[in-house]
């Protein structure tokens, strides 16, 4: 029992420093992931309520596609497919053989996931801000601007936030997914170190315990950002 | 635009893999609806004890990547080999398809047992009642009176559900099972064409189309004898 223990303490005996490292690798490529998801399925659900001719059905037809394919599916396409697109555009340009960087595949993959979900969660939240919000602010006369910024956008925000707070969940452990294009994460590790030390109980449980405390940290982050969002409604109740 | 010579040469395969796919999602969503029965009737327990194990084992599928968890059996079962051979139980888990049916079966169950414990709440207290009035009682009551109501409620989770399967089954392709994922991985590591990472989405989103029109229709047919919602 000891000797497990020791397997997974930190320096040059145990695989603590590898797990440590793997896992800060995991929160660096999730924390990327979210703004350019966010970023993008703002646009995508903008696109989607516009009507317009070409973007309305350009912006379904994106949610439809990345909400569909297996997330490694996606990873792969945007990998090796995305490699063999620069290397179509770009070799007559460059000698270089090029390489795709996998930590970016893994954000453009996991983004493009992520944002196909969350134009979906802001669809759902334009649609839960009262007509009559919009209408009061212009009659206080405020312009188009002001009236997206300080009556629709924190609104939109606030009835976003619960299914943004999912995603960002089910986004931690789509991270391990990347592990397949060799991008040292949490899960990378791990299986380094079960290749090393040939016991897979305990590492393997040591990570779906680490993704248990990413989760646990991440829900307490979660229920602290709905108390902020709603900061104003309980100054309103007067509580 | 498509290369035949590929397509004549991997497409059968990817067809093969595409069933074995089906497969992986159909026989684990089912045996899922029978252990997700279980830990709903553990979850609504009135002993504690059952009530946390339950909690507990929905907390923990659904907090960890499906691939951590796949990992865990199929590369522990190796470590453990001697034991589950004495148990007889080797030849299931030497088979890397077992060890993801296994492992897709025990993580949707937790997923589908939030969806029944959600659906069964959603029925009022008052309709239970008023089968007991009507002298239905137990299991009938609960069969005819409050079963038909929590389908309808969970019918559309549970189709999301599905789709979410036919989508993570494709990290069975990582422990050498060749559903469509692994034909396609075959294919893409011997001809180093990313086109067939094309053809494979086109399959998936096929699939998934087809299943989102089957339960569309599915839930047409359940709530027939509702006022319909939309004019």
């Amino acid at each position: 029992m000891g000797d497990l223990f020791a397997l997974v303490t930190f320096g040059p005996e145990g695989w603590g420093d590898e797990l440590a490292a793997g896992t800060w690798l995991t929160v660096r490529l999730a924390l990327t992931t979210v703004p350019f998801g966010l970023a993008l399925g703002f646009l995508v659900a903008l696109g989607r309520r516009s009507g317009h001719r070409i973007a309305a059905p350009l912006a379904a037809a994106f949610t439809t596609v990345f909400r569909g394919l297996p997330e490694l599916l996606t990873l792969f396409l945007v990998y090796y497919g995305g490699q063999a697109v620069l290397h179509a555009v770009l070799a007559p340009v460059l000698d270089a053989p090029l390489q795709v960087s996998a930590f970016a595949a893994g954000v453009v993959a996991l983004g493009l996931v992520f944002a196909a979900f969350a134009s979906e969660v802001f669809l759902g939240a334009f649609n839960a801000v009262p007509t009559g919000q919009v209408e009061a602010a212009r009659a206080l006369g405020l312009s188009p601007v002001q009236v997206t910024r300080i009556a629709v956008a924190p609104a939109v925000l606030r009835h976003a936030l619960p299914g943004l707070a999912n995603l960002w969940l089910v986004l931690v452990k789509d991270t391990a997914l990347v592990s397949v294009i060799a991008l040292a994460d949490l899960m990378r590790e791990t299986q380094l170190a079960v290749g090393a030390t040939d016991e897979p109980f305990l590492f393997y449980g040591v990570a779906c315990l680490i993704y248990l405390v990413l989760s646990g940290l991440s829900g307490l982050g979660i229920v602290a950002a709905e108390r902020w969002s709603r900061r104003h409604e309980r100054e309103a109740w007067g509580r | 635009m498509i290369d035949l010579d590929l397509l004549a040469r991997y497409g059968p395969r990817m067809l093969d893999g595409l069933a074995m796919t089906l497969e992986l999602v159909v026989l684990s969503f089912l045996a899922g609806l029978v252990l997700a029965a279980g830990i709903v009737r553990a979850r609504l327990s009135r002993r504690r004890a059952v009530r946390c194990a339950a909690i507990g084992y929905v907390w923990l599928f659904r907090g960890t990547p499906l691939l951590a968890q796949l990992f865990f059996v199929y590369y522990g079962a190796g470590e453990i080999s001697a034991t589950l051979e004495r148990a007889g139980l080797w030849a299931l888990f030497r088979e890397p398809f077992f060890c993801a049916l296994f492992v897709f079966t025990l993580n949707t169950a937790a997923y589908q047992a939030e969806i029944m414990r959600g659906a069964l709440l959603s029925v009022p207290e008052g309709q239970r009642e008023a089968a007991e009035a009507l002298g239905l009682g137990g299991w009938p009551a609960f069969s005819r009176v409050v079963l038909p109501q929590a389908a309808i409620v969970a019918l559309r989770p549970m189709g999301n559900e599905v789709i979410l399967l036919v989508k993570g089954s494709a990290v069975a392709s990582l422990i050498t099972v060749f559903d469509l994922m692994g034909a396609t991985r075959l294919a893409f590591a011997r001809s180093f064409d990313a086109e067939v990472y094309l053809w494979a989405a086109i399959l998936y989103l096929a699939l998934v189309e087809i299943l989102r029109r089957l339960l569309e229709r599915l839930e047409r047919h359940l709530t027939r004898h509702l006022p319909s919602t939309c004019p």
